[in-house]
């Protein structure tokens, strides 16, 4: 298993390599440039400079490799510093946004907060919808519960997250005026008070994301689950005189979760994507926000960096999720 | 119990399995697949009954039912004097460390996820309060019984070959000492040279535990090799029902004349010499049956009777029931012997 991991690594560093090359070409070939930025008012000598200044004007292929060694090298040594109080990356250029003129990291840690506890809540709360929806819809199959979880799931699947929220702003805030309707980001949980606004201003961007989320995964959870319930071996627990309970919970579950889990993996990354639409429809000041603000600024250093970041979380979870499988099904070995 | 007839363990009554067939719009019942269609045996303590057939007849459907593995429409099925077919979920539960199965495909049945301590002791950790060294000693001792190597105990099914997995299943069914057990093609699924071998298994357990058993399969000459009664099922109902030596030497009903002839005989002399029956035609659907015997499409000695009546399962000769006009008519238009024969088969299901 642990050589099994490893080589996976070590395959993983060309794979990325060859990524990233592709998002700083994309991003770097796409039109729009970061002058445009820059306000008509100043003076064309002094825009050439700020320019000069951004190393716009440098070739392409040092700007890539410059940008790797900053990402690969100096990025961590500025997270070694950090956390350990250390000056290794001392007098280091750093990846820095062309919006805000600071470090990218700095930026992305500042927002990374906000994208976890809400996109990060949603997907558990979706996770924890879709689970008991999926058992009991396939142990009851074409009951009305398994219709009325149907239809919660095409409902989740085919409404795009941009009507539901907007519906839940008007019935929730507006009408019952339960919710705010914008999230409040300098918000800080210090007593009970402040845990319960926060409590009820996430309220409406994790149901209106956890809805999205468990419609995807009640349905792999149902269909896995309906697979094993017809398996020879459900058969040999019943004739074993095990209570219904135990049938369904330990060995029908068990043997489902094993593809449900993986997929629950695969889908983490998209959590630290943000989730561009719903952050802006309640003001979540997330890593999807800013992703989409930056896009707009031609602010490539952070699009690189952001869409690199993805990458390498959605190849670290690929392979999270092929050790998960191999630990839970012992008919699959990695050796 | 001291009398010639040693008291049957396992008695079946008219046993019924119909699946409701669900079509239209609306999903509405339009019929029955008459799986099972009134089905009667019984089975002395300590022996072996046969149960043959071709494919889709019923037979795996009967052992299920029997265990109310499926729930059977109707019918009774007595196991120990107990009516299994009508028992509340908790009582079966508590009854079933008694009668178990042993399932056709030994790969599907065993839970790829449990190693083969889990699979054997899951019965115990239901039904008995035994402590951890008490299980994995009883887990052992099955090992033994079923001929597996100690060594194994913490493997997984996929680990094993074929054979060996029967043998799990086979230690699995034993766990808790059944009185009654259903070997449902326990070697169909396995290769030849492994059959013998499991088939074997199953014969000195007997012996030894002093099990019963229903033995189902299409291998009819395993099932000679096995049991001491025979029943030949065609298309949910029994034909014939009587003791192994008499239906290999002599079937009475024309389709266990039909099914033994297909036997394969190793005397290339007298495999020469054989006639085998060739029946034309298909088995006519169980969702709808014929109005008369259920044989009477592809019947070599069909009459007109058997096209509207359903021949009922009697005693024609001393110990052999049959479901056949060929018998019961004759009599009944002959001698006063019919009225007897039915008598006596009277006296043989309420015993």
């Amino acid at each position: 298993m642990l050589t099994f991991a490893l080589r996976r690594l070590l395959v993983a560093i060309p794979t990325l390599l060859l990524i990233s090359l592709v998002i700083f070409l994309l991003v770097d070939l796409a039109p729009g440039s970061p002058a445009s930025e820059i306000p008509l008012t100043v003076p064309p000598e002094v825009r050439a400079k700020i320019l000069e200044a951004l190393g716009v004007n440098e070739p392409i292929h040092v700007r890539y490799v410059l940008w790797l060694k900053q990402f690969f090298w100096i990025e961590p040594l500025n997270g070694i510093d950090a956390i350990f109080g250390t000056s290794y990356a001392e007098g280091e250029q750093r990846i820095i946004s062309y919006q805000s003129r600071s470090p990218v990291f700095g930026i992305i840690g500042e927002r990374l907060p906000q994208t976890l506890t809400v996109i990060g809540t949603a997907y558990l709360v979706g996770v924890l919808i879709a689970l008991p929806i999926g058992i009991y819809s396939a142990y009851r199959q074409y009951s009305l519960f398994d219709q009325a979880g149907t239809i919660f799931a095409m409902i989740g699947f085919s409404v795009p997250t941009f009507f539901t929220g907007t519906l839940f702003i008007i019935i929730f805030a507006v009408w019952l005026g339960w919710f705010p309707t914008k999230y409040d980001t300098t918000l800080e949980v210090t007593d009970w008070q402040s845990f319960l606004q926060q409590l009820r201003q996430m309220a409406m961007p994790v149901m209106v994301l956890g809805l999205a989320n468990a419609a995807a995964i009640s349905r792999y959870m149902r269909s896995s689950m309906l697979e094993n319930l017809g398996q020879d071996y459900v058969r040999t627990a019943r004739a074993k005189g095990l209570s219904e309970r135990t049938v369904v919970l330990k060995h029908v579950l068990r043997n489902s979760l094993i593809p449900v889990v993986t997929v629950i993996a695969l889908g983490i990354p998209s959590i630290f994507g943000g989730a561009i639409i719903t952050e802006n429809l309640f003001g979540v000041n997330g890593i999807g926000a800013m992703l989409i603000q930056a896009i707009r600024g031609n602010d490539l250093p952070m699009v690189q960096t952001l869409a690199f970041i993805f990458a390498i979380l959605i190849v670290l979870f690929n392979l999270i999720a092929d050790i998960l499988y191999g630990l839970l099904d012992p008919r699959i070995r990695y050796d | 119990m001291l009398d010639a007839h040693p008291a049957p363990l396992v008695q079946v009554e008219d046993l019924k399995m119909y699946f409701p067939i669900y079509t239209g719009v609306l999903r509405t019942q339009t019929g029955n697949v008459k799986a099972v269609d009134g089905v009667s045996f019984q089975i002395t303590a300590g022996q072996t009954l046969g149960l043959v057939g071709e494919s889709g007849c019923g037979k795996s459907t009967v052992g299920r039912a029997m265990l109310r593995l499926y729930e059977p429409t109707a019918g009774r099925v007595l196991i120990d004097g107990e009516d299994v077919a009508k028992m509340a979920p908790e009582a079966l539960r508590r009854k079933r460390p008694s009668m178990q199965m042993v399932f056709q495909d030994p790969q599907a049945s065993l839970n790829p996820r449990m190693t083969l301590a889990g699979i054997v002791s899951e019965p115990m950790d239901e039904h008995t309060d035994w402590s951890r060294e008490k299980k994995t000693e009883r887990v052992y001792e099955l090992m033994d019984q079923v001929g597996l190597n100690r060594r194994f105990v913490n493997r997984y099914p996929h680990e094993f070959s074929g054979g060996q997995r029967q043998r799990i299943g086979i230690a699995r069914a034993l766990a808790l000492n059944p009185r009654f057990i259903v070997c449902d093609e326990p070697i169909a699924a396995l290769d030849v040279s492994i059959q013998a071998q499991v088939v074997n298994l199953l014969e000195d357990l007997q012996e030894k535990l002093g099990l019963t058993y229903l033995f189902i399969s299409h291998d009819l000459s395993m099932v000679r090799h096995l049991a001491q009664k025979v029943a030949v099922m065609y298309l949910g109902r029994i034909a014939e029902l009587s003791p192994s030596r008499d239906l290999y030497a002599r079937p009475l009903h024309p389709y266990a004349e039909a099914l033994l002839s297909a036997v394969n005989e190793p005397d290339p002399v007298l495999a020469a010499r054989r006639n085998r029956i060739i029946l034309t035609g298909d088995v006519p659907s169980p969702a709808n049956p014929p109005k008369g015997c259920n044989f009477c499409t592809r019947c070599p000695k069909v009459m007109d009777i058997c096209r509207s009546v359903k021949p009922e399962l009697a005693e024609v000769e001393p110990g052999r029931l049959v479901a056949c006009h060929l018998y019961t008519t004759q009599a009944d238009a002959g001698s006063a012997g019919a009225t007897e024969a039915k008598e006596r088969n009277q006296q043989g299901v309420s015993q």
